[in-house]
């Protein structure tokens, strides 16, 4: 049974209790009173830019609309520019919550695999906990890459006078392709990165169980 | 009125010795005003001016005194001078302050002055100073119908005030509405769950009061006379009637919730799981007398999931429902809520609004039911479906844009209804035509007033009962009778303590008021009233019927009666009558029909146009007066005279100056229709019907019809007044002079 259908079993018909439990800072979404600052103060949201604005999805989350809540791209959109949090009436930490959403819709494994901003938190990730740097030139070649080889070529071709210029100011080294500069302690990172894993991974299955 | 000596005092102070020719104006009290008693004074309104004046009614047994310095409405306490006829020439706010101070303005400013001058003097010798009412009564006792918290409260308030009060109470015991729940809303930090209701506590302190006479079971059969002489008769359940002499009344008589048997879409009598506010109170209470469990009414097992639905048979544009919302029962469906998560948190609570209002601090209430996890969802419910023990809400999410959302196996479905007033008959109600097969259910009456006007009170909107809203609350259309509580407004407990304090001084205030034969607000104190010269009286019964306050009775012959405790004043039957034979002591259609005469009237030649302007005492007099405060410039063509109301305005002033030459008239008066601002209600509406019929005299004047002009006029307009009039003699000068100037 994959963690979502276990969850959904242990929830069942009660959607705001899971994500009461569940989400980081979801205890807050009874608060909201559908005032809507917060979807008219976000600067990603003009022209209809999330499916379910802030405010809608806490009024799906007490509707009990699991599978549209944690599917939806929405919640991916937030840049934490916090402009919401600023000005929400009922000081709902609405950017956490939003973050909260779609970490859990990640750890189910039922979020959008394809969504820009997911991922590129996976890539990023993956890449700066490599070698405990960050390689810029992969990191990018990763994301242009995305779509298919063909797809990345031609995004590629696109930024091509960028990357030239870049490389003039020396601000872009092409050699890191082969590997790159990385932090002196590399057991050292790993090691540490090892004993995180594990906290956090028990503190997620404790609180799942829970 | 024989030996009358008038004299005329022309103050120099506050630039009017500066801007005016002060000793012309003297001149001309003497010439044109023909009284040769005539001083002025550097500065009136001071101790060194009054007493010039005192000295002259003292040594030089002068009676009646023209003041030509500021406003009628300045400096009153100065000028106060009871046993004498006071006329007042509005030198300041109507002259010079509203007229530039330059060379060429010079001669029209002094003209308006002199103008106001010859006024002064033709008013004052029309007027006498007012004796004041003879038939007063001197009850000071409180009648206070309906023993609900609003009821109860106004008891317990005149009696602190030293008031005795007979308390009348419909039922068999005190507490009405708010004594059937549970708990009430908090009133109290940190406003965060249901508080006592303190009816308990009302109710002892009522029982505990030898001033407050309590009858219960009991309604008012008669009610009798006028303020501080009513005289009351109550029917007990025994058949026993009680007679009580009274002073003032207040009606508390509360409300009815809407039936929710007319909601049958909403589930309303369709099963026993749907209730009202109310009945859910009822279960409350049933279960807190029991284990605290609020069980379904169907097959008593304990309520696992309910639905508030908010705005039911409210807010409904299709008029079939009320059309207003209460404002009371979102928090207290809040409340009810809480009723259930206090008790089990694991019940399932949802409250479906379409727009969630919580006055007061009902904010504070609504965040903590939230904390408690009650769910709040915005969206319009389309119906309720009971289905054995539970029922099936539907509703159109507003937020999801769902329309054909649901909630299922809800075990009970509460619907807040509305309040609807207890207000009695009727009174302007059309009889309605007799449907066959269908009984008739009279409304039953609360005051039985024996007024020729009708039974009740009169009602504006919705059958809640009227009254000044702005300015006089509580006041209703009956002297000396006042309402509080959800009868004059829907409101909550908090706002009906409110209502009932303020209700009880306002009819202490009465009571006192009436034994000083003084009038009521707005024109509170004033000692004069309407005296009538019953041999010219035609019984048309104009005045009977157009009294906004039911003030005037008809006698066995027909002719008008009037009480003149109930009277406010107004001046409606002066303007009513056809025949002139109604007038105040100070004020009168000779009064003003003498001011209008005494203008100056420059020919045809000179260019100087007359203007008179009638101008409502309440809103349009103090904005004009306030625009001279704020030197807002206006034409010196015009000729103020304050009146009492537009409905006191009689059409003989406007023949009158017509035929004597003036250009135009305009007439001042405040807002009318159910959104009025008149001061006595009816009047500038009885006002504007009476002019709107002045276009056959100009046609027979073979005038323009322009030459008349009706305006509404707020407090506020201090800017548009000036504008109005400067533009009104635009209009004039462009249309060309009267040809009735010179004869």
């Amino acid at each position: 049974m994959s963690a979502n259908t276990a969850m959904a079993e242990k929830y069942r018909n009660n959607f705001l209790k899971e994500i009461e439990e569940q989400v980081e800072m979801g205890d807050w979404v009874k608060m909201c009173m559908q005032c809507g600052v917060c979807s008219g103060s976000c600067p990603t949201n003009f022209q209809s830019a999330w499916e379910h604005p802030p405010q809608e999805l806490f009024m799906m989350i007490r509707a009990g609309k699991r599978e549209e809540v944690l599917t939806t791209t929405s919640m991916w959109n937030c840049t934490s520019c916090y402009n919401c949090i600023v000005r929400c009436p009922r000081k709902l930490p609405i950017t956490h919550i939003m973050h909260g959403i779609a970490e859990y819709a990640h750890r189910l494994g039922v979020a959008p695999k394809m969504q820009p901003t997911r991922f590129f938190s996976g890539l990023f990730w993956k890449n700066a906990t490599k070698t405990g740097r960050v390689n810029e030139l992969k990191l990018s070649m990763g994301l242009y890459f995305k779509d298919g080889f063909g797809a990345g070529v031609k995004e590629g071709m696109k930024m091509k006078d960028v990357a030239l210029g870049l490389m003039k100011a020396k601000r872009l080294n092409p050699f890191e392709i082969l590997g790159g500069h990385k932090c002196k302690d590399q057991k050292g990172i790993q090691a540490m990165l090892k004993k995180a894993y594990e906290i956090e991974r028990s503190r997620k299955t404790a609180k799942m169980a829970g | 009125m024989a030996d009358i000596k008038v004299a005329a005092y022309i103050c120099k102070g506050c630039g009017l010795g500066e801007r005016l020719d002060t000793d012309a104006l003297v001149k001309i009290a003497q010439k044109d005003g023909k009284v040769p008693m005539a001083k002025t004074h550097d500065f009136l309104c001071s101790a060194d001016g009054v007493a010039m004046i005192r000295n002259d009614i003292a040594n030089d047994g002068v009676t009646h005194i023209m003041i030509g310095a500021c406003s009628r409405r300045a400096k009153t306490e100065a000028f106060y001078f009871p046993e004498n006829a006071v006329a007042r020439a509005n030198l300041r706010e109507g002259v010079i302050w509203i007229r530039p101070d330059t060379e060429e303005a010079r001669e029209t400013t002094q003209d308006m002055a002199e103008d106001y001058i010859r006024m002064g003097c033709a008013e004052v010798k029309a007027m006498a100073a007012p004796s004041g009412n003879p038939n007063t009564g001197s009850s000071k006792t409180l009648l206070v119908v309906g023993g609900g918290v609003t009821g109860m409260t106004t008891a317990i308030e005149a009696s602190r005030t030293g008031y005795p009060v007979v308390l009348v109470e419909k039922t068999g015991e005190l507490g009405g509405m708010a004594g059937k729940l549970w708990k009430r809303i908090p009133v109290h930090e940190p406003f965060k769950s249901p508080a006592d209701t303190g009816v308990a506590d009302l109710v002892s302190q009522v029982m505990a009061d030898s001033n407050i006479k309590v009858y219960l079971n009991a309604t008012v059969a008669k009610t009798d006379g006028a303020p501080g002489r009513f005289v009351v008769q109550i029917a007990t359940e025994s058949g026993a009637t009680h007679t009580e002499d009274i002073g003032a009344i207040v009606q508390a008589s509360g409300f009815t919730p809407y039936d929710i048997n007319k909601l049958p879409e909403l589930g309303g009598g369709q099963s026993p799981n749907v209730v009202d506010q109310l009945g859910l109170e009822a279960l409350a209470k049933a279960a807190a007398a029991g284990d605290g469990v609020i069980r379904r009414p169907s097959d008593n097992q304990p309520v696992k999931s309910v639905v508030f639905v908010q705005c039911a048979g409210q807010r409904d544009p299709s008029g079939t429902h009320l059309a207003y919302c209460s404002g009371f029962c979102c928090n207290a469906s809040i409340k009810q809520a809480m009723y259930f998560k206090d008790a089990n948190p694991d019940v399932d609570t949802t409250i479906i609004y379409t727009d969630l209002r919580t006055p007061g601090n009902g904010e504070d209430f609504y965040r903590s039911a939230q904390e408690k996890g009650v769910i709040f969802t915005k969206g319009k419910v389309s119906g309720v479906r009971p289905n054995g023990n539970g029922s099936t809400v539907t509703f159109h999410d507003l937020i999801l844009d769902d329309a054909n959302a649901t909630i299922a196996d809800v075990d009970l479905v509460v619907l807040a209804t509305g309040q609807v007033p207890n207000s009695g008959v009727d009174i302007f109600a059309a009889p309605k035509e007799p449907v066959e097969g269908e009984v008739e259910v009279k409304p039953i009456s609360i005051l039985n007033l024996n007024y020729r006007q009708g039974p009740d009170v009169p009602q504006l909107k919705q059958g809640f009962t009227d009254s000044h809203f702005i300015c006089f609350p509580y006041e209703t259309r009956r002297t000396g009778i006042y309402t509080a509580g959800p009868v004059r407004r829907p409101m909550d407990i908090a706002q009906a303590r409110e209502d009932a304090t303020g209700a009880a001084l306002k009819a202490i205030q009465a009571l006192e008021n009436a034994e000083l034969g003084r009038a009521a607000h707005p024109r509170s104190g004033d000692l004069s009233f309407p005296k009538v010269r019953l041999e010219g009286c035609t019984q048309c019964k104009r005045c009977t019927v157009e009294c906004p306050f039911g003030a005037i009775d008809e006698d066995e012959k027909r002719f008008p009666v009037f009480n003149e405790s109930r009277c406010r004043r107004c001046g409606t039957c002066m303007g009513a009558c056809p025949v002139r034979v109604i007038s105040f002591e100070n004020y009168s259609v000779n009064t003003v029909g003498a001011q209008v005469k005494a203008v100056d009237i420059p020919d045809e030649f000179s260019e100087k146009p007359r203007i008179l302007i009638l101008a409502c005492e309440n809103d349009a007099y103090p904005a004009l007066d306030m625009a001279g405060m704020n030197h807002n410039e206006y034409s010196a063509f015009v000729r103020v005279i304050p009146i009492r109301c537009l409905g006191s305005v009689n059409t003989i002033w406007v023949t009158d100056a017509l035929n004597a030459g003036y250009d135009g008239v305009m007439m001042m008066g405040c807002k009318h229709g159910d959104e009025y601002q008149c001061h006595f209600v009816k009047g500038s509406e009885l006002g504007r019907v009476r002019m709107s019929k002045i276009d056959d005299t100009l046609k027979t004047l073979n005038l323009e019809s322009e030459r008349v002009r009706d305006l509404e006029v707020a407090i506020t307009d201090i800017e548009r007044v000036p504008e109005m009039i400067n533009k009104y003699v635009e209009e004039l000068v462009a249309i060309g002079p009267s040809p009735f100037k010179g004869f």
